[in-house]
């Protein structure tokens, strides 16, 4: 977080007031209006791949160009995001890749100063 | 006894969301501390966080507004960060179509991340549960996460800006993100996806409004349907 002057009020509830809606809208959408009307077999095959293609592409950019260092790369940042992924492959547990994650990050910023 | 058994997915999704107190803790903090930061005050910091209820695209809203971009840009690239709930939503879809209205009105303000990630795989571990099996469990995974959320938040608008720096509370997202996806890629076009994804994120970084997750996002769910059809059409003819 960069910024010096205030947000304005008025700017402020507008936006929560529109992601309200906005957030719920997006998620009612097919669960609430679609219901159990049958959806076309190619729609399916691609929704079976959003969460590995939108995770992905969020973080990508966040591990590659953080914005905690000014988005210079960072070697303890590549590193526990790398060790992450690769003890979530392994060992398949979300809480172990975290931990692990976490650890070798604390443990290189601490190393590297 | 199918209200018994209702009960038994409810408190097993309850356990399968345990390692995700990991996740929306930190995270809820965070979003709190940084919102504190932004000088939002507690009610700001309280309604935000449970009428919104999606943490990327709060980050994503606070970032914006502290930038001071144009409300509709605010707006605009908070929703696309969330458009993926919409795809989840329609995932989950074939799963809880069926169910009440008022319980598919309920799920839609739930529907994150983690319950979606949960719930689809227990529903395709376990395709023949009943629809109130499936509502049961898809509520139990946010049963304890979700007041954990906005428990988090409270603390860390509270605790303000008193958490170091050298805590790197900045990368609980990637981290936490990355922590989800790998037990996800189960199949060859499950790593399509996500490998497209990354390579085409990282190049249509540059483009304006979090447009480039978009794309990014749509040539992975190509990629994997793609490579999927292909291994459907090799196993047909083998």
């Amino acid at each position: 977080m960069t910024g010096t002057a205030t947000i304005d009020t008025g700017v402020l509830w507008t936006v929560i007031a529109a992601l309200a809606v906005g957030s719920f809208a997006l998620r009612f959408v097919f669960i609430g209006l679609v219901g159990n009307r049958p959806m076309p077999a190619w729609l399916l095959r691609h929704l079976r791949y959003t969460a590995v293609a939108i995770l992905p592409a969020m973080v990508a950019p966040l591990v590659v160009w953080p914005a905690a260092t000014g988005g210079q790369p960072d070697a303890a940042r590549l590193a526990a995001a790398a060790t992450t992924m690769a003890v979530g492959l392994w060992t398949k547990n979300v809480l172990a890749a975290i931990l692990s994650g976490a650890g070798m990050l604390w443990a290189l910023q601490w190393l590297l100063g | 006894m199918p209200a018994s058994t209702a009960k038994s997915f409810f408190w097993k999704a309850v356990r399968d969301s345990i390692p995700f107190v990991f996740v929306a803790g930190p995270f809820g903090l965070l979003f709190g501390v940084l919102a504190t930061e932004a000088n939002l005050d507690l009610l700001a910091t309280m309604v935000f966080t449970t009428t919104v209820f999606a943490g990327a695209a709060q980050f994503t809203a606070l970032q914006a507004l502290n930038d001071h971009m144009p409300t509709l840009i605010v707006i605009i690239s908070a929703l696309a960060v969330n458009l993926r709930v919409a795809m989840y939503s329609a995932a989950l879809t074939p799963w809880l179509g069926n169910a009440p209205f008022w319980q598919r009105a309920l799920a839609a303000y739930f529907t994150v991340d983690q319950s979606y990630a949960l719930s689809v795989a227990q529903y395709e571990t376990r395709p023949d549960m009943s629809i109130p099996e499936r509502m049961a469990y898809f509520f139990g995974t946010v049963a304890l996460i979700a007041p954990l959320w906005y428990l988090c938040t409270l603390a860390g608008a509270l605790l303000g800006a008193r958490i170091p720096e050298s805590w790197a509370l900045d990368f609980a997202l990637p981290i936490a993100f990355l922590a989800m996806i790998a037990p996800m890629l189960r199949t060859p076009a499950h790593v399509a996806a996500a490998l497209v994804a990354i390579v085409t994120a990282l190049l249509a970084a540059g483009l304006p409004y979090n447009l480039g997750l978009l794309v990014a996002g749509l040539a992975g769910m190509m990629a994997g349907a793609r490579v999927e059809a292909a291994a459907e059409r090799r196993a047909g003819v083998a």
